[in-house]
């Protein structure tokens, strides 16, 4: 019960965090919780040992489909929000077929040139990507009121709210996923391919499924995204984003669901908030360099090795009768 | 004579200009230990290689109770009841001893997403653990259930492997190397408990080295030498068999 009672806590400072910031800090936070979603669906890829490049544009599809079919269809907004999840999830399934004949390195690079093509394609086509300037006059999400609390989507901190809910149950989604039988053959395609397959496992048929969920969540993340900042473009999903989620995941660790969390949190926080109070703005990208240099060459293991490290003495036991239980 | 189980019908295999595998034919009886024996480089493994699917063969093809199987995805033949092993410790290094056999239970409780998601598949989970941990008591490793698989000793891994296989319910296992880097107790231990699965009803296809094992365990021995079928017979006969003796003895360079 002590772990509920620690939820709640946690849940509570999560919703009280936001009235103890400033205006510019809320902001930042909501597309924080936006990009928490972000890492967490790119874990859910790395699952099956495959790193992708073309993640952050899967999000861009999410993205402008979501923002397109709020603005041409006149759909619902929310409705149109998992409509572009599942969007980039279909993309991603047409993608799955040449990509999927590739892996290791050359799915990397595969990945890449797959995201720059769709990338190409929105700037190409003026109607209806709106070409370079991209889409602009996105619809706002409608205000709303659900007794306790209207929500204001002028406001940051309603925004934060209604991410908040969408990126939690997102994320324990994907919680449900991977401790279930499906995750655990997940970890079996990635750590021998061949032995899963020999056990009867279609390893291209759930590196799919991996692929397929990830750019889903991802999806919704870049919905959440557009509906929020109200006008993207193609390069606001450029190469340039992506390598922010790669160093997210590989500074926070990818060994547990939390890793690339953390590693988004804690840099995010470190460069937008701590870095910019302390007056470093011309410095800021290259003490950032410099963390993510030192933090890959002292914590190799991430940053969830740190947690791991403090809780393994105290609940080892605990923890080992937990994931049995988990098993079942 | 019961009918074949598996049949290998005039396969070959060729690699650019390299035959791994010239024309060979031989039949596996159903529920029958079959020793596929040879100096090394003669075509065991990748024999093993096109019957259970990973490579397709170049001509001719294998039959499982008539059905033909050879060109098939591996995952593919493994659904109808031919599973493998491999050589070396091939195992989830990463994931503990049970998930290992969990994942041998893949075929006979296919997980579904939509049944883990909203949490009712409690019963398939319950029972695919349940024929998990028959598996892991088979092969003597309950006690060892949450260790990492990486970090058994040799003689367990082998077995673990084995388990692996087991835990899907196969009716044909190809064995490649079961023995390698056992000691003599180990091995005495292992062939007991192939006999054991044998008389459970699975048949048994193995590739080994360990001639003392071979002789002790088959019922039946294919020989093969540079990708053909050299002799075929029981123990006794392949013993005695003036070709197989020559290849191990005369010709080839390593007594395999």
């Amino acid at each position: 019960m002590a772990k509920f009672a620690a939820l709640f806590g946690f849940g509570a400072i999560l919703l009280a965090l936001p009235h103890a910031l400033s205006f510019s800090q809320q902001e930042i936070l909501v597309f924080l919780t936006i990009n928490v979603l972000l890492v967490a669906s790119y874990r859910l890829l790395t699952l099956t040992g495959e790193w992708s490049l073309g993640h952050v544009v899967i999000m861009g599809v999410g993205a402008y489909a979501s923002a397109l079919l709020s603005k041409r269809l006149g759909i619902y907004v929310p409705v149109a929000m998992l409509l572009g999840a599942v969007t980039a999830a279909m993309i991603a399934l047409a993608l799955s077929f040449p990509l999927f004949r590739m892996k290791g390195f050359y799915f990397l690079i595969g990945s890449f040139a797959a995201g720059e093509i769709i990338r190409l394609l929105w700037k190409r086509f003026r109607d209806p990507f709106g070409g370079p300037k991209g889409l602009k006059k996105i619809d706002p999400m409608p205000d709303f009121d659900i007794g306790i609390y209207a929500f204001d989507f002028f406001e940051p901190v309603s925004y934060y709210y209604f991410a908040l809910a969408v990126v939690g149950v997102s994320l324990w989604v994907m919680w449900r996923i991977e401790r279930s039988p499906v995750g655990l053959t997940f970890h079996a395609v990635h750590w021998q391919d061949r032995l899963a397959e020999a056990s009867g496992v279609n390893v291209r048929a759930y590196r799919t499924l991996a692929f397929v969920l990830a750019s889903g969540f991802a999806g919704l993340s870049g919905a959440l995204l557009a509906h929020y900042i109200g006008t993207i473009n193609p390069n606001s999903f450029d190469v340039e984003q992506m390598v922010f989620v790669l160093t997210w995941t590989i500074v926070g660790g990818t060994a547990t669901f939390y890793g690339p969390i953390l590693g988004c949190v804690v840099l995010t926080v470190l460069n937008e908030i701590v870095l910019r109070e302390a007056g470093f703005e011309q410095m800021r990208p290259l003490i950032y360099g410099l963390i993510l240099i030192l933090s890959v060459l002292f914590m190799p293991k991430g940053l969830e090795s740190l947690v791991r490290g403090a809780f393994s003495g105290r609940n080892a036991r605990k923890n080992k009768a937990g994931e049995t239980k988990a098993m079942e | 004579m019961s009918p074949p189980v598996l049949e290998i019908d005039d396969l070959t295999m060729r690699f650019g200009g390299l035959t791994a595998i010239d024309r060979l034919s031989f039949k596996v009886e159903r529920g029958a230990i079959h020793g596929l024996i040879g100096p090394n480089g003669a075509g065991k493994t990748t024999t093993f290689n096109v019957v259970s699917g990973f490579y397709k063969p170049t001509g001719g093809e294998v039959r499982l109770r008539g059905e033909t199987i050879s060109g098939l995805r591996m995952y593919e033949v493994a659904r109808r009841g031919v599973v493998r092993t491999f050589q070396h410790s091939t195992l989830f290094a990463e994931l503990t001893v049970l998930e290992n056999v969990l994942i041998g239970t893949h075929m006979s409780f296919p997980p579904n997403i939509f049944a883990a998601m909203a949490g009712v598949d409690k019963a398939n989970r319950r029972a695919a653990r349940a024929r998990a941990e028959e598996a892991l008591d088979f092969f003597g490793l309950a006690g060892l259930a949450d260790e990492l698989a990486g970090d058994l000793p040799h003689g367990h891994q082998r077995a673990l492997g084995m388990a692996v296989a087991l835990a899907a319910r196969p009716d044909v296992v190809l064995l490649d190397e079961p023995f390698t880097g056992m000691n003599p107790e180990e091995t005495r231990r292992m062939m007991e408990l192939m006999v054991k699965l044998r008389d459970t009803g699975v048949t048994i296809l193995l590739v080994e080295h360990d001639m003392h094992a071979i002789m002790g365990l088959c019922d039946r021995i294919t020989c093969m030498s540079f990708g053909r079928l050299l002799a075929e017979g029981n123990p006794q006969e392949i013993r005695h068999h003036p070709d197989v003796i020559e290849a191990y003895l005369g010709g080839a360079r390593h007594v395999a």
